[in-house]
């Protein structure tokens, strides 16, 4: 099965450029730690999944559409991926325009999108005619800016329209809280209704977690953009290397009801190469914080607040809809976690299949799967993904629509936003649409 | 590639555009040591091959100077600039606008329509992708505040589709043009209604920067280690190697305003800021489109190991009351959007880190609390290791349009000067109440925000979806 990526504006061109240097990484990485045959055919689908063949000189090449409304990152992120040496871009296969589209999400949606339709699609096209076997389409876009999010939106509804039958992931990058674009509220508030409608499952990447993982677990004194795109595209590898069929079994797994869409990504371990020298880890260890990350809702592995526990059965639930949810519970729709390397067949993830974790109209099996390979990923000997469909992203949202909605309520940079044709009515049914979503989850 | 086109309009403008194409060039040779024409440069200039200071055959048609007299025009002509300008690409008349924004509007306006037009078309023509018109003029004279408003207008009208920035000098209050306070006025209204964005610069403020580090290097303070050859404030090294004229520096810093708001579509960077983010960022209302800026490093030093400490002054700096390129104090008012522009080798944790710094500081209009654009351009300027620019919607503008609304008011009840104006075809009284109702109302869009500055601040109700 392979995989279609499409990048969308700076953002997602920089991190879709770092997910196929990851994956190529990982492929040639030496510390497969598995037998020789697993490790070909691991290679072999991962090849499948992500790269075609450059017929005369064998180098892979991205299964990818670069779009972008300016022309500045792409010419950039094609010319790093042909520097590397071991992997490349099909130059045919970019759209670029000359002007951005200024952080406007109308301009990304309205105008944009509509007037380059055509050629975007002929490269989808291209792109989809080369595999064997189309897994589906995998996006990558901010939420914040003008091209990833409003033209992201436009083109996965033309995705959903063109290809009924093909899984649509979108990887969102959640902008940090403050400091990227200011209209990043209401970007955000128009990217999620919209794609709540036309995408399979939308996986969430914060900028603000990430640089927490960066300051904290990868010791980085001075981040960059690059060093929380190399988290970023870290734990995509992490789910997306060769388990199962990459997105059909991830949609089964995870979203039971198109009502819960929102997919989040937590992995362990992750650290700097340094560190990763020294330590050694043990599956009951891992498989512990793991579980404890996903039910006090932490990022990451420091600084678990371990007091949460499960609701006991038969107990009245505790009072939880405060939005203080720090110290709360996080309920889960369904999980799934990847495990890789040394001697996986011994984890032991029983501990996720308690029934207390998870909200109760769903069946336990339907609600937790497990994808184990003994081949390890990227230098680590042993690794755990978790990705979650629960309320991991109910605070995010409901910061964002109430950040939006207030300045909805003073009228501040709508003309922006009318003067491309979106209008205060569709304003507010995305507010309405995202309401109903943070309502549901809040209900889990 | 998108290109911007720069007019320069009356003796002000074509000054502070001197400088900029001067200090552009400079960029763009030591980025670019090959001296070739290379994709940055395309954003201003159109030629095949540059060759620094020795410019052989260039023109660069994507500028345009127009002064109602020759003085200043023809002084570019004569200087060693004048390879750089391409003669078809001037605008000049003998006779002047006698400090009358009305000969600039009206009458200049009428005569030179055609003309104006035919070269900014031609311009355009030679644009791969035109996005912003850039006017540098000055608010007190004839020429620069007439006929550059006039401008504006015309732009409007044939060019919907591209920005409109505007830098324009503010009259000082010991002015020597009698009728500033009206020209500035009338041109007000023209600002309020046709542009994208305005920089309002004081003469006083760039004049208090300019004797700051005057004072700085003379005083032997920082030693040796300040670079004279620092692009931001001093032209030697520059083509003009004559001798630097008194407001050379004071335009240096306006020039340099623009060279760093241009930097992220000139130059690469992990987060780009092209133009058109700017407006969509900065003006919540259409009328509310004045931005305070400020430069650092002014005379702080520069050098390739940047300790942290000083990248962290530099945020600072930014936003104290003396780097203001008005008289203004954005921290004693209310933001209602701030941009940070930053050049060089800074990263993205220490732009979080500052505005988490600086942000308990700051008030912040309360449906914007979190109010703040970035933009990291990899190539910093020339001579600094890094270098900000801050551009704020902040109610201190305020003051400045007071200021000179009172001024207005002196004049006008008595009805000063304005026969000046009214024997001028086209002119007509309405047009002084017009002005200062709509400065007045833009006051008063302003105060309106300042009054919610304090008040208890009750979010409005959520939607609430039944169940």
């Amino acid at each position: 099965m392979s995989i279609v990526t499409i990048q969308l504006g700076q953002c997602g061109n920089q991190i879709g450029r770092e997910v196929f240097s990851a994956i190529c990484n990982d492929f040639h990485s030496t510390h497969g730690l598995c037998y020789k045959k697993e490790n070909e055919s691991y290679q072999e689908a991962c090849k499948e999944r992500f790269f075609s063949e450059e017929k005369k000189t064998g180098v892979p090449v991205a299964r990818a559409v670069l779009v972008d409304m300016e022309p500045k990152v792409i010419s950039q992120t094609l010319s790093m991926a042909d520097r590397s040496g071991s992997w490349k871009y099909d130059h045919q296969s970019r759209f670029c325009q000359k002007q951005g589209s200024g952080n406007n999400w109308a301009n990304g949606y309205s105008v944009h999108g509509p007037q380059h339709k055509d050629d975007i699609m002929n490269l989808v096209q291209k792109e989809a005619e080369k595999c064997d076997r189309l897994g589906g389409f995998f996006t990558v876009m901010s939420m914040a800016g003008g091209t990833g999010s409003g033209l992201g939106a436009f083109v996965t509804q033309c995705l959903r329209d063109a290809y009924r039958n093909s899984f649509i992931l979108n990887q969102v990058i959640w902008p940090y809280g403050t400091g990227e674009v200011i209209v990043q509220n209401y970007n955000s508030v128009l990217t999620l209704s919209h794609l709540y409608q036309s995408s399979d499952a939308l996986l969430v990447h914060e900028n603000d977690a990430i640089h927490e993982i960066c300051a904290q677990l990868m010791n980085i004194k001075q981040i960059s953009f690059k060093d929380v795109n190399q988290v970023i595209a870290h734990q995509l590898g992490s789910v997306f290397q060769p388990t199962r069929s990459p997105l059909g079994d991830l949609m089964e797994s995870l979203v039971p009801h198109p009502e819960f869409k929102l997919l989040s990504l937590r992995n362990i371990p992750q650290m700097s190469e340094n560190s990763l020298t020294y330590s050694t880890f043990t599956w009951p260890g891992l498989i512990k914080h793991l579980r404890q990350m996903l039910i006090a809702n932490a990022k990451m592995e420091e600084g678990i607040n371990w007091q949460v526990r499960p609701p006991l059965p038969g107990l009245p639930a505790p009072p939880k809809p405060s939005m203080n949810r720090s110290a709360c519970f996080n309920t889960s729709l369904a999980n799934l976690v990847i495990v890789r390397g040394k001697e996986v067949q011994s984890a032991d993830l029983g501990s996720f299949r308690d029934p207390s974790l998870y909200t109760s109209w769903l069946n336990m099996q339907d609600a937790f799967s497990v994808w184990k390979t003994s081949r390890a990923f990227n230098k680590y000997e042993k690794s755990a993904s978790l990705v979650s469909n629960s309320q991991f992203l109910l605070k995010p949202i409901d910061n964002i629509v109430g950040k939006a909605w207030n300045m909805f309520a003073s009228k501040a940079y709508i003309h922006q936003y009318t003067q491309f044709g979106i209008e205060e009515e569709d304003f507010l049914d995305s507010f309405t649409s995202l309401e109903q979503v943070i309502t549901s989850y809040t209900r889990l | 590639m998108t290109q911007s086109v720069v007019i320069q309009v009356g003796q002000c403008g074509n000054q502070i555009g001197c400088r900029f194409w001067d200090l552009a060039l400079r960029e763009h040779a030591a980025v670019n040591k090959k001296g070739i024409y290379d994709e940055a440069l395309s954003s201003f200039f159109r030629n095949i091959y540059f060759k620094f200071i020795s410019i052989n055959d260039t023109s660069f048609e994507i500028a345009l100077l127009i002064d109602m007299e020759e003085g200043v025009v023809n002084e570019i002509l004569q200087g060693p600039l004048r390879d750089v300008f391409d003669s078809k690409q001037l605008i000049t008349d003998v006779s002047g606008s006698g400090n009358n924004w009305a000969v600039g509007h009206k009458l200049y306006g009428s005569q030179y329509r055609e003309q104006i037009f035919e070269k900014l078309r031609r311009s355009a023509e030679h644009c791969d992708c035109l996005q912003c018109f850039f006017i540098i003029h000055s608010m007190g004279g004839g020429t620069g505040s007439g006929l550059g408003t006039f401008l504006l207008s015309l732009l409007e009208d044939e060019f919907p589709e591209v920005y409109r920035f505007v830098t324009s000098v503010y009259p000082s209050g010991e002015d020597d043009v009698i009728t500033s306070p009206y020209n500035s006025v009338l041109a007000m209204k023209e600002l309020n209604e046709h542009a994208d964005c305005v920089l309002p610069i004081e003469n006083e403020s760039l004049f208090d920067i300019v004797s700051k580090i005057h004072q700085m290097t003379n005083s032997g303070k920082l030693g040796s280690t300040v670079k004279q050859s620092s692009l931001l404030t001093s032209s030697a090294g520059g083509i003009n190697t004559e001798q630097e004229k008194p407001f050379d520096a004071m335009n240096n810093i306006v020039a340099n305003l623009l060279l760093n708001l241009t930097s992220s579509t000139r130059f690469e960077g992990s987060l780009n800021m092209d133009l058109n983010e700017i407006s969509m960022n900065l003006v919540p209302f259409p009328r509310l489109h004045y931005l305070v800026s400020s430069l650092t490093p002014l005379y702080t030093l520069a050098d390739v190991n940047v300790p942290s400490r000083r990248l962290d002054q530099m945020f600072s700096d930014a936003f104290s009351k003396d780097h203001q390129l008005i008289q203004a104090d954005p921290k004693n008012s209310l933001y209602l959007a701030c941009a940070l522009l930053v050049r060089g080798n800074v990263q993205v944790s220490d732009l979080r880190r500052n505005i988490e710094r600086l942000k308990p500081s700051l008030h912040f209009v309360s449906w914007n609390q979190e109010g703040w654009k970035t933009g990291l351009c990899s190539v910093p300027p020339v001579g600094h290791s890094h270098s900000l620019l801050a551009l704020a919607n902040n109610t201190c503008v305020k003051p400045t349009f007071i200021e000179l609304k009172d001024r207005f008011m002196r004049l006008y009840k008595k009805k000063a000067h304005l026969h000046h104006y009214l024997h001028i075809e086209g002119m007509e009284d309405t047009y002084f109440s017009e002005a200062i109702s709509s400065l007045s109302d833009l006051i008063e869009e302003y105060n309106q925000l300042d009054a919610t500055r304090g008040g208890p601040t009750v979010d409005p109700p959520r939607l609430k979806i039944a169940v």
